[in-house]
């Protein structure tokens, strides 16, 4: 018996039954084109060659689902694949994980599930396991997605914030903003002249490339969401430090500020999703930047400011383009745009 | 080289200091200006004698609470759809804020009123009404969606207006005894609609200099060097550092469709009370789409929060630390006062930028 071809997802694609069947062997495993899942076990098997792991998972819920320079399906693999990359590890696998709302098209799904595909390619790791869960229109919007990754610490590295000290550098791998920005002026309907495009990319190959090739490298984050502002107040607070940051060193693309500007947003908050930020001790700090420049992610790697004593909280300071100073504080919670 | 031109307006600033012998006090009047400066650092290299007030220039500060505790009783009725500018929604007022009331009310944050007036359109069977404060700036995007409504039939928009005039304002805070301002920076944005022409009167008839000024380090630098000279020399004058985009008569297209639409009335603000012909109303022309009337709210001065001194702020007469509430109850997390609500309120600047670099003075 043929099941009926459906337009779009139902209740019954998550029930666990035929429809369930066809979702994942139609749609899911040609797309994700990878033996292990094939199999479709409870569990995947892993055999790792260390057992020195990293282990970490996110949700990823962004809207608009297809923004310039990405999507919801590139930003899932991206994410994680970040969060074990600034961990000091080479991501191995993934766990995959759609709560799909009632009525989404096949044809958006598959465009972000082909996305996905492409992206765990791009950064070699393979998606071992997975699940799907369909709820009813309105309880979720489109599709959210959660992947799960696990990756083997590379040899010799140690990353910790009580490695941080007064002195060392710190290390930004490119402009700053440019997710943000992107997704919140789409969001918004506001066109600028030069595309914005978001930097959303996996970070593995180039924080592998440098930790097995540049010493000196103490701490690494990903400054997501709350951007560099947020990631600086975490690092200084977690290694009871401050930090000091020059604006004039700072790498922002031009229609970035241009669209911070315009929003009031200050682009020190604004998300990132291909970049990182590198505690370095300092007689090292030149030669991190000089390997991160020669690879694409990091062609606009910079030295942005260094660690400093702290006086009596931790403090993240900012000397601005005119000489002046300002705090840098952890932004509130949620990014309104201002009136005029 | 830009660093040289800085320390050019820097030298200026303290020679006006030094040859007036007293603090002088400039105020802005824009919240993008108290932005700007907190966030470029303008106030970590100004001369000890030179002080920056943030004066009534962040619409959400000036917004006197009986507006807000009238936008939060609409939010509570079953038939309407608040549509609202996303700095208002954390406004602590009468039973908590848009925020907390999110969940259980329809509250939408819109970045125009023409999303707004799109709401309407897509609810007919709603009343959907727009937050609409704001200064010169955003008052011709209303009008414009009101005279949208009227010619398009749409029966279920309305307007709460909460629009406000600025030079009033700055006369009012004038007329005051104790005032401490000695001359303006005028806001770029709102002369760029307006003109720079309307501040000649508060120089003329009060001998402040009145520069307008842009919105980079640089451009307010050189505005404050332009006000210091003239304190220097004691001639007050008019002036736009910013020529590239404000004109003398301003967007005559965009102050004709707002006086078509709306008239001025007198009315309240936060901390200066009640000014003569400072805020806009709808004209009677357009008096259906006017939420006040509609829903039948009287206009009535606003109680403060407890404790609230945001209105001695929006003066220039204290600065946020001087508040006893200041960092201590009233945070961006959980403001009390507008003025910490705002990323452009000067309390919130200051939080945000400022407090360090202060304690260490």
């Amino acid at each position: 018996m043929t099941t009926k071809k459906h337009d779009t997802v139902l209740l019954a694609h998550g029930g666990g039954g035929r429809l369930s069947d066809t979702l994942i062997r139609k749609h899911i495993l040609p797309r994700l084109n990878n033996d292990e899942l094939a199999e479709l076990g409870d569990s995947a098997k892993l055999d790792l060659d260390s057992k020195r792991i990293c282990f970490t998972t996110d949700s990823y819920v962004v809207k608009p689902l297809f923004f310039h320079g990405g999507d919801i399906g590139k930003l899932a693999v991206c994410g994680t694949v970040n969060d074990l990359a600034v961990a000091g590890a080479r991501p191995i696998a993934l766990t995959l994980s759609l709560i799909i709302e009632e009525g989404l098209a096949f044809e958006t799904l598959d465009k972000i599930l082909s996305s996905i595909g492409d992206a765990a390619a791009q950064n070699r790791v393979r998606i071992v396991s997975g699940d799907t869960k369909t709820v009813e229109a309105g309880a979720a919007d489109k599709i959210y997605i959660n992947t799960a990754g696990v990756g083997v610490r590379l040899p010799g590295v140690e990353l910790g914030c009580e490695r941080i000290e007064p002195g060392d550098k710190i290390v930004i791998s490119g402009t700053i903003g440019d997710h943000g920005m992107t997704i919140i002026s789409q969001r918004e309907g506001i066109e600028f002249e030069s595309q914005l495009l978001s930097d959303c990319a996996g970070l593995s190959e180039l924080t592998c490339e440098l930790l097995e090739n540049a010493g000196g490298i103490k701490f690494m984050r990903d400054p997501t969401r709350g951007g560099l502002a947020a990631t600086l107040n975490e690092i200084a607070g977690a290694g009871r430090v401050s930090i000091e940051i020059n604006e004039t060193e700072i790498p922002v693309n031009p229609t970035v500020q241009a669209a911070a500007d315009i929003l009031g947003f200050d682009v020190l908050e604004a998300a990132n999703e291909g970049k990182f930020v590198a505690v370095v001790s300092p007689d090292r700090a030149d030669e991190c930047v000089s390997i991160c420049r020669k690879h694409p992610l990091g062609a606009d790697a910079a030295v942005i400011g260094e660690v400093v004593e702290m006086r009596d909280v931790p403090t993240v300071e900012m000397i601005t383009k005119i000489g002046g100073r300002r705090i840098v504080q952890l932004p509130y919670g949620r990014e309104l745009p201002r009136i005029c | 080289m830009q660093i040289d031109k800085i320390r050019e307006y820097q030298a200026t600033i303290e020679r006006a200091c030094r040859k007036l012998g007293r603090q002088i006090n400039v105020m802005e009047v824009c919240g993008t200006h108290t932005v700007a400066i907190f966030r470029s650092g303008i106030k970590s290299i100004l001369p000890k004698g030179f002080k920056l007030l943030s004066g009534p220039g962040c619409p959400v500060c000036v917004t006197d609470q009986s507006y807000i505790d009238t936008v939060l009783r609409l939010a509570d009725r079953d038939d309407c759809i608040i549509a609202t500018y996303g700095d208002m929604i954390r406004v602590p007022g009468e039973g908590g804020s848009l925020e907390t009331k999110q969940a259980r009310a329809d509250i939408k944050v819109v970045l125009s009123s023409e999303d707004a007036l799109e709401l309407a359109r897509a609810n007919p069977e709603k009343k959907v009404v727009f937050v609409a404060v704001g200064f010169e700036t955003t008052t011709p995007a209303t009008a414009v969606a009101v005279r949208e409504a009227a010619e398009q039939g749409i029966e279920n928009f309305f307007i709460l207006s909460g629009h406000k005039l600025v030079v009033p304002a700055m006369r009012a805070l004038l007329a005051a005894k104790n005032n401490n301002i000695d001359a303006f920076l005028c806001p770029g944005h709102v002369s760029v609609i307006t003109g720079y022409g309307v501040f000649g009167e508060i120089v003329e008839d009060f001998g402040r200099p009145c520069v307008v000024g842009g919105f980079e380090a640089m451009q307010i630098m050189e505005a404050l060097a332009e006000i210091c000279t003239q304190l220097a020399t004691g001639k007050p004058q008019l002036k736009s550092m910013y020529p590239a985009v404000v004109t003398e008569k301003g967007n005559t297209a965009a102050l004709k469709i707002v006086s078509e639409c709306f008239e001025p009335a007198d009315g309240y603000w936060r901390g200066l009370g009640k000014i003569d012909k400072s805020t806009l109303k709808l004209k009677d022309k357009y008096s259906r789409f006017d939420a006040a009337k509609h829903f039948g709210i009287a206009e009535t001065p606003g109680r403060e929060q407890a404790g609230c001194r945001c209105g001695e702020v929006l003066c220039g007469l204290i600065e946020p630390p001087q508040c006893g509430l200041f960092a201590e109850t009233c945070t961006p997390d959980d403001p009390v006062g507008a003025c910490m609500v705002s990323s452009e309120g000067a309390c919130a600047a200051w939080y945000k930028y400022g407090r360090k670099v202060q304690r260490e003075q």
